[in-house]
């Protein structure tokens, strides 16, 4: 038996008796974040595909999110920062080994490139409007003729976003929970997962909402994959991981990651789309809603619970 | 030159002199603090076995602080010493978040804090502070690179441990037990 505890009264707040420096703007901009790189994934695959005319909530309306999503997500991470008055310092460097630098490189292209997006579709996205500056309007012709390009730089930068949300946890070694390679792949498969999911809550046309729906049931299957995979992994690790594991299976974390997350997130969706593709009549706005919230719930566990693991010695 | 920090588990009576010499030396805020003491019982009565350690930063080899840190506001200088840089940090929580040791905290005023192995006592030639006031004189500082010092010696003749070394850290604070 072993029992150890501070004897000299330590108490750093936010981190005895458990670790919590980071709270739920993290876990919100990791959710805006890959909800962004999904919509932008679409936008540029669709683009690409020379499809917009039928299916233009990807490359149209659902675009609009993306920008907005990005600019919520920033101003989330810098209002959980402590010392946000030196944010400027994380753009005088670029450190390739610090997930979170490259991350706000990424961001601080992708960001932009989003608003360009959405303003190479302006006079269509909002026909009573009129760009009135002279500036604004040469962007609009100039974006509009560079569309194209755009769309095959979004694909790489939105999988990289994607990613990125999840190697920014998977990075810290010192957290179990967050330390494995599946992180990557999930975060991302659940961004473009939500993406899909948003372009289906808006679609108007039921081509769109069938491709849309048919593509949110396969990266449901995979993420499912990947969760499972995630557990199988931490089940045959070392102590630490084990415990990692259990806040997720049968801990404080249970019912949050099995009903809110794999019930309600994936499987109930994927059951609703499937009856939906097979010809019953189904809303397909509460499977959307379902995956948005669940892929919500996924960044707070995670985050949450990650925070709580750490090394025994 | 390679600081490091050698302590006697067998002499640490945990009476935490070196948790105030730091806070007092250090300026460190009330409720805060760079160095703790952990008490560690072994073992079912009557085969107990009590070990006290005095812990604080590791300044490790192989710094997953450093590593994370986007703005390099942590950083390692001369004699492998972990510092940060409180006008460059955001204080994003990353090196927090990546410590195995817990041994970092936000300061109230923001930046993140931790020891320094009280780098501008050793710049005038002083020992660390908690080293200088200990009363069993349980720890000992010094150059791992030079094989006469004090802390090699020690390394050399007398069995030791790191904490949590299974993290890949390569930790620079040494228990002798
Ligand atoms: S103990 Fe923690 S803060 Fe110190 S150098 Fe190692 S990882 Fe960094
Ligand atoms: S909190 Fe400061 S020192 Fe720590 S990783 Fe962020 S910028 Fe670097």
């Amino acid at each position: 038996m072993e029992e150890e505890l501070f004897s000299s009264g330590r108490n750093i707040p936010h981190i005895d008796p458990t670790l919590e420096v980071w709270h739920w703007p993290i876990s919100i901009y990791l959710f805006l974040g890959g909800l962004a790189a999904g919509l932008l994934f679409f936008a540029g695959a669709v683009t690409i595909l020379d499809k917009e005319k039928e299916y233009p909530t990807a490359v149209k309306y659902a675009s609009i999110i993306s920008p907005v999503a990005l600019s919520l997500g920033l101003l989330a991470l810098v209002y959980d920062l402590t010392h946000p008055l030196y944010t400027w310092q994380l753009y005088t460097t670029i450190r390739l080994e610090s997930p979170m630098s490259w991350g706000a490189w990424v961001l601080l292209i992708v960001t932009p490139l989003s608003f360009l997006w959405v303003i190479s579709y302006f006079s269509e996205i909002f026909p009573k409007w009129k760009l009135r500056l002279g500036i604004l309007k040469k962007l609009e012709s100039f974006t509009k003729k560079n569309r194209k390009k755009m769309a095959y730089a979004l694909i790489p930068l939105s999988i990289i976003l994607g990613v990125y949300t999840g190697i920014l946890l998977s990075a810290f070694n010192a957290r179990p929970l967050w330390n494995n390679a599946i992180l990557g792949p999930l975060f991302l498969t659940s961004g473009l997962s939500t993406g899909a999911a948003t372009i289906l809550l808006l679609a108007k046309t039921h081509k769109e909402k069938n491709l849309f729906s048919r593509i949110d049931l396969v990266l449901i299957v995979i993420e499912l994959g990947l969760i499972v995979h995630m557990l199988m992994g931490m089940y045959a690790g070392s102590e630490v991981q084990l415990e990692a594991m259990q806040l997720l299976v049968g801990g404080e974390f249970t019912l949050m990651f099995f009903g809110f997350v794999i019930i309600l997130g994936l499987l109930v969706p994927a059951i609703l789309e499937l009856t939906e593709i097979l010809g019953y009549k189904v809303p397909v706005s509460i499977p959307a809603i379902l995956i948005l919230i669940g892929g919500l719930v996924l960044r707070f566990v995670m985050v949450e619970a990650g925070q709580i693991t750490r090394y025994l010695y | 030159m390679r600081y490091a920090m050698v302590i006697d588990t067998l002499k640490c009576v945990g009476c935490s002199d070196c948790v105030v010499a730091c806070q007092t030396e250090n300026d460190v805020p009330i409720g805060y603090c760079r160095d703790w003491i952990t008490e560690t019982v072994n073992g079912t009565y009557p085969n107990v076995d009590l070990e006290f350690k005095s812990e604080r930063c590791n300044h490790c080899d192989n710094p997953p602080c450093v590593r994370c840190c986007p703005t390099g506001a942590s950083h390692v200088v001369e004699g492998g010493i972990v510092l940060v840089t409180s006008n460059e940090c955001i204080g994003c929580g990353a090196c927090i978040e990546s410590c195995p040791y817990d041994a970092r905290y936000q300061h109230p005023d923001g930046y993140v804090d931790k020891c320094t192995f009280c780098h501008h006592r050793l710049e005038k030639g002083q020992l660390p502070a908690c080293v200088e006031v200990c009363p069993t004189k349980c720890m000992y500082f010094g150059d791992l690179d030079n094989p006469n010092s004090e802390v090699s010696k020690l390394l050399k003749n007398r069995k030791h441990k790191t904490l949590a070394p299974e993290a890949g850290t390569k930790p620079h604070i040494f228990y002798l037990i």
